[in-house]
């Protein structure tokens, strides 16, 4: 008996989960960014018990440079069945990689899929600079609109103005996830807690963002091993269950980290709406059976709206419930990025936090919600494609 | 002197925009209209959202500008701009063309207030183009 309607032998489950070192971008300068995908898959194929020559497919996002044609090489792939990408800006497609090898292997396209993301920022480029190619960037550049935290500062802005949220409510957001980051001894900001005061007296980046609403900028790589429960019973771990979605919704268009363009109506929110009520109804649960949460967080405010967009409170009502101390570990009713998040564990284009949702419903997390049994990952609120993600314990 | 260094931040017109950039040129703010559904849109797009025709015209922009949200800008993300102090980048609404709405900059505003009217300026950045930039409008 699974905790999704529809369950069957031939359902996606997470059966590996692989990490490597996290750093500040530049930490990394030894290695290369294939180097380090090439340790996350082998780790999460450890993890699972899979021979690494038998993964049979690759799903990644946002643009990610380890392409299986040299993954396939470097992992002695037997037999290449799946290779996916999906498109969209900022770590939009995290949760959306997912539901691609959800898909394959249920669809029996493939039989082992890993969902990786490699990221050398030292290395490559820094997200928080411009370049070129963001989606629109010719009409934005020529008046200074270049990178995430300012065009999410945009969003941030006018949902402040609609709402009334203070300074306070979204350092809720960045306390909570530096909080959490303080138990993992993987977290880059580890040994380095934060203060209300600290939050508040940050320099601005691009009001009202401050320095601190703002998540990292790393080095590193995470995997994900993704199968059917029938070949999961052969495996190392217990399986979690998992249900991926990718969404949009109508005349979004490249929204926050874009042009602005999007409908008056849902100006402030995630361009998560729709599809959130189409997962929980696939999953046959509602927000309430949530025990925990990880909530992109590129911005404060992605965390705000995805707490809204995914339903877990009302539109304009996110800093309240920050406020109660809600997204709080342990005493929360949804604790938020238990592993420190982007904000304060590692900027992994946020699939680290899918990694720490699998930990939680293993039971393996260093911020464990006792008992938890269901939780929601999302990934970048605002992008298009956005996702989102509910695993389960089995 | 243009309100944000010239030397790295040309508009680069590409097939799709390039009517917007030539409407800069000649000093009229130009969106995209539906000719078969009337509605605007801008960024520019091909087709039309609404109907998805491929009949387009540009029009000028009419109606009073609002300010739909703004930011000021104080890490510098890109060289051009390094050292150039804090700016202000809007999103700027036209409610009567249907809240089609562009990117720009407030150059005035001490204290911008989200749904305060503003005025149209072009600040000309050489070689003959010009940026659609606002001020507020009035008192």
């Amino acid at each position: 008996m699974g905790r999704f309607s529809g369950e069957g032998p031939r359902s996606a489950c997470i059966v590996g989960i692989g990490e490597t070192r996290y750093a500040k971008w530049g930490g990394m300068a030894d290695r290369s960014e294939f180097s380090l995908a090439c340790d996350a898959i082998l780790a999460a194929a450890a993890d699972a018990g899979v021979d690494p020559q038998d993964i049979d497919g690759f799903a990644s996002f946002s643009d990610d440079r380890n392409e299986p044609s040299i993954l396939q090489t470097a992992l002695g792939t037997r037999v290449l069945r799946f290779a996916s990408m999906v498109w969209g800006g900022g770590g939009g497609g995290s949760c959306g990689a997912l539901a691609h090898a959800c898909a394959a292997v249920e669809s029996g396209l493939a039989r082992c899929v890993v969902v990786f993301r490699g990221l050398c920022q030292g290395q490559q480029f820094r997200f928080g600079q411009f370049h070129p190619w963001t989606p629109h960037g010719a009409l934005l550049a020529p008046f200074g609109l270049f990178s995430p935290p300012q065009m999410a500062a945009l969003a941030a802005q006018r949902y402040r103005h609609l709402y009334g949220t203070t300074p306070e409510q979204f350092g809720r957001v960045a306390l909570a996830c530096r909080a959490n980051a303080q138990r993992n001894p993987n977290a880059v900001m580890r040994g380095r807690p934060m203060t209300m005061d600290d939050y508040l007296a940050s320099r601005t980046i691009a009001s009202p963002l401050k320095l601190l609403d703002c998540c990292l900028e790393s080095d590193g790589a995470c995997a994900l091993i993704v199968t059917t429960r029938e070949r999961a019973r052969d495996l190392a771990q217990r399986p979690v269950a998992v249900l991926a979605s990718q969404g949009c919704e109508q005349h979004w268009g490249t929204g926050i980290i874009g042009a602005h363009a999007m409908p008056d109506e849902i100006y402030a929110t995630g361009n998560g709406r729709t599809m959130a009520a189409e997962l929980f109804a696939r999953a046959g649960l509602s927000p309430a059976d949530v025990d925990v949460a990880q909530l992109y967080d590129a911005f404060t405010i992605t965390v705000m709206l995805a707490l809204e967009d995914y339903g877990f409170c009302g539109r304009g009502e996110a800093g309240a419930f920050m406020d109660a101390g809600h997204g709080d570990w342990p005493n929360g009713k949804l604790p938020l990025n238990t592993s420190g998040g982007n904000l304060s564990e590692a900027y992994v284009h946020g699939l680290n936090l899918v990694v720490e949702g699998v930990r939680q419903m293993r039971g393996t997390s260093h911020s464990q919600v006792p008992d938890a049994e269901v939780c929601f990952a999302s990934g970048a609120a605002g992008v298009t494609p956005t996702s989102a993600a509910i695993l389960a314990r089995m | 002197m243009p309100y944000l260094p010239n030397d790295q931040l040309r508009p680069e017109p590409s097939i799709d925009d390039a009517p917007f950039w030539e409407g800069c040129r000649a000093r009229e703010l130009r969106v995209q209209c539906c000719a078969d559904c009337g509605r605007h849109r801008h960024p520019p797009t091909p087709r039309c959202p609404y109907c998805q025709s491929a009949n387009l015209r540009w029009e000028a922009v009419r109606g009073p500008a609002r300010l739909y949200t703004w930011t000021e800008v104080h890490h510098a993300a890109h060289p051009a701009v390094r050292g150039r102090g804090p700016y202000v980048v809007a999103v700027v609404e036209y409610p009567e063309m249907g809240g089609v709405r562009v990117i720009s900059n407030l150059v005035d505003a001490a204290a911008p207030k989200i749904g305060a009217e503003l005025a149209l300026f072009w600040d000309d950045v050489g070689d003959g183009m010009w940026l659609p930039r606002y001020r507020g409008a009035g008192g």
